[in-house]
């Protein structure tokens, strides 16, 4: 076993060897421009992105021809929601999103505010979910777009997609779903779910980092967006710039290999990932587990360790790279704004460690992490003065704290 | 972030780990920083009323690894200081001894404000004993 060990894929993934192979030819070789016409080199290049482009609509449920290339999910998002607002701008101006919500979605959204755009963000149940019966409230005869992610980034939980798809078709608003963290890992289909734009990268599925998709629904209803980038009209005038075919080929591989793997994978993670939670459940008191664990991706999980502080904790692990929601681990020293979105209390999101599990991982690193991550949690609560105070019985929520 | 060999060493061996008694009338006990913060620090110094020597100092803290240095290292200054002496001690000396950056400052700020509550507990406990004595003689 080697160290520093992964375990924080929803942030990144390492490129699959086999990706990186299929891409190699397109950076010396193969290098054409895709969109030139007169020759054998934009031939052979616009082949490979044809074919990644049949690739990715293959693992969503789509048709090639409704698959926009970008430059990441960040792009996507942008490209979805801003497009989607300037598009029907004469049909409404109002959005709706949820709190938990990744930034590239909710910066967005404010972003619309300034430009006179209504948005509601919907709050979430403890459980991470959004309540439909709020999402159905919400909806006017303004509301043009409903932008729900597919996956949480930070605690893993699935949203009802194809409740919420099933809301929005009825209605007659348009469904965007970020499902950067989901595509790859989970089962995801844009017919039966309803899902009119998605948002899709590849280096959260062990494809290279810069480059992403969109898709953009052509039928029933036919999706039209206002482009966010203006120039040679690539992409049927959605997105211009000459496509990154090297990073092309590697997304429609990375969701080759993804999609033939999907159903062992999804057994293997959620078997390692099990283990670990029941192993640190069954060794340490006050744990708790943010996010609901029926709906949730196999490879993610979130757990607060009460009375020891997020960062201290990562200190103590620091052979192993994962996340934490704590402030002290943040540029903005806000501790994590998805775990307060669950009314976890702040202690708690201070508290709290993201373990993403990955393709690259193996039984006995999750062994080791586990093991150590009690051995750490033990020693920081025996310095823990919150800890002390709980074993006393004293009820934390009634101390008169100084807060500073 | 990079931790300083100071910070990690404190992290890694912490000094003076533990409680007294708060209920001694000679421990003074001081505890500050909010849990939604992300910092609780409880700093308890055990003084000699002859002398007014600290004698012993124990700390517990829930906080980042900068956080528990911080507190760690205040037991080891404390440890021999006058109650007086005690008082001097500033939050940017900590911030020195640790080479604490400037995110971390708060830490050490935690720190100096959990000697001062600490010996403002003791001094409380000493002033309400002189009464007694003042009222029995």
């Amino acid at each position: 076993m080697k160290l520093p060990i992964y375990m924080d894929n929803h942030a990144t993934t390492p490129v699959d060897p086999r990706v990186f192979e299929a891409m190699r030819p397109y950076f010396t070789t193969v290098f054409g421009n895709s969109a030139s016409r007169n020759h054998s080199f934009g031939w052979e290049a616009e082949e490979a992105t044809e074919k990644a482009r049949k690739q990715i609509a293959a693992i969503i449920g789509a048709t090639a021809k409704e698959i926009v290339f970008t430059s990441g999910a960040t792009e996507s998002n942008n490209l979805a929601i801003k497009g989607v607002a300037e598009m029907y701008a004469e049909k409404g101006n109002h959005i709706i999103t949820a709190a938990t919500e990744h930034k590239a979605v909710l910066d967005t959204c404010k972003r619309l505010e300034k430009d006179g755009i209504r948005v509601t963000y919907l709050a979430v149940q403890q459980n991470g979910l959004v309540d439909l019966d709020q999402l159905r409230d919400a909806i006017t005869d303004k509301t043009i777009l409903i932008t729900i992610m597919y996956a949480n980034n930070e605690i893993g939980v699935l949203q009802p997609i194809a409740e919420i798809g099933k809301i929005a078709k009825e209605r007659g608003v348009l469904f965007h779903t970020d499902a950067t963290q989901a595509v790859g890992k989970v089962p995801v289909d844009v017919i039966k779910d309803n899902v009119d734009l998605l948002s899709i990268s590849a280096h959260k599925m062990y494809g290279p980092k810069g480059v992403g998709a969109l898709y953009v629904r052509r039928r029933n209803p036919r999706v039209q967006l206002t482009a966010q980038i203006d120039g040679g009209g690539h992409e049927r005038g959605m997105r211009s710039g000459t496509l990154n075919v090297p990073g092309i080929v590697g997304l429609g591989e990375a969701c080759a290999l993804s999609k033939a793997e999907m159903p062992e994978e999804i057994k293997r993670m959620e078997y390692l990932r099990d283990k670990m939670k029941d192993r640190l459940l069954a060794s340490l008191d006050e744990v708790y587990i943010n996010g609901t664990m029926e709906h949730r991706l196999p490879n993610n999980l979130n757990i607060s360790f009460a009375y020891v502080e997020g960062e201290s904790l990562l200190m103590g692990i620091n052979d192993i790279a994962v996340s934490s929601g704590s402030a002290c681990t943040s540029a903005t020293l806000e501790p994590s704004y998805v775990l307060k979105a669950l009314g976890a209390g702040d202690d708690l999101a201070h508290s709290s460690i993201r373990f993403g599990l990955g393709r690259f991982n193996t039984e006995e690193e999750v062994d080791y992490v586990t093991a150590k991550v009690i051995d750490v949690v033990k020693k920081l609560r025996e310095l823990s003065p919150l800890y002390e105070m709980h074993k006393e019985g004293i009820d934390l929520t009634k101390v008169q704290w100084t807060a500073h | 972030m990079a931790y300083s060999n100071k910070v990690l060493d404190h992290y890694n061996n912490p000094r003076n780990v533990g409680s007294m008694d708060k209920a001694d009338p000679n421990v003074g006990t001081g505890m500050v920083g909010a849990p939604e913060c992300g910092d609780v620090m409880k700093l308890q110094v055990k003084v000699n009323p002859e002398t007014g020597v600290i004698e012993d100092a124990k700390f517990k803290t829930f906080g980042c690894g900068s956080a528990i240095a911080s507190s760690s290292l205040a037991t080891e200054w404390l440890r021999g200081k006058t109650v007086d002496e005690a008082l001097e001690i500033k939050n940017t000396d900590i911030v020195n001894e640790l080479s604490l950056p400037p995110v971390k400052i708060h830490c050490s700020v935690l720190a100096e404000d959990a000697i001062k509550a600490a010996i403002g507990d003791y001094k409380k406990k000493t002033a309400g004993r002189s009464q007694a004595v003042g009222v029995n003689s």
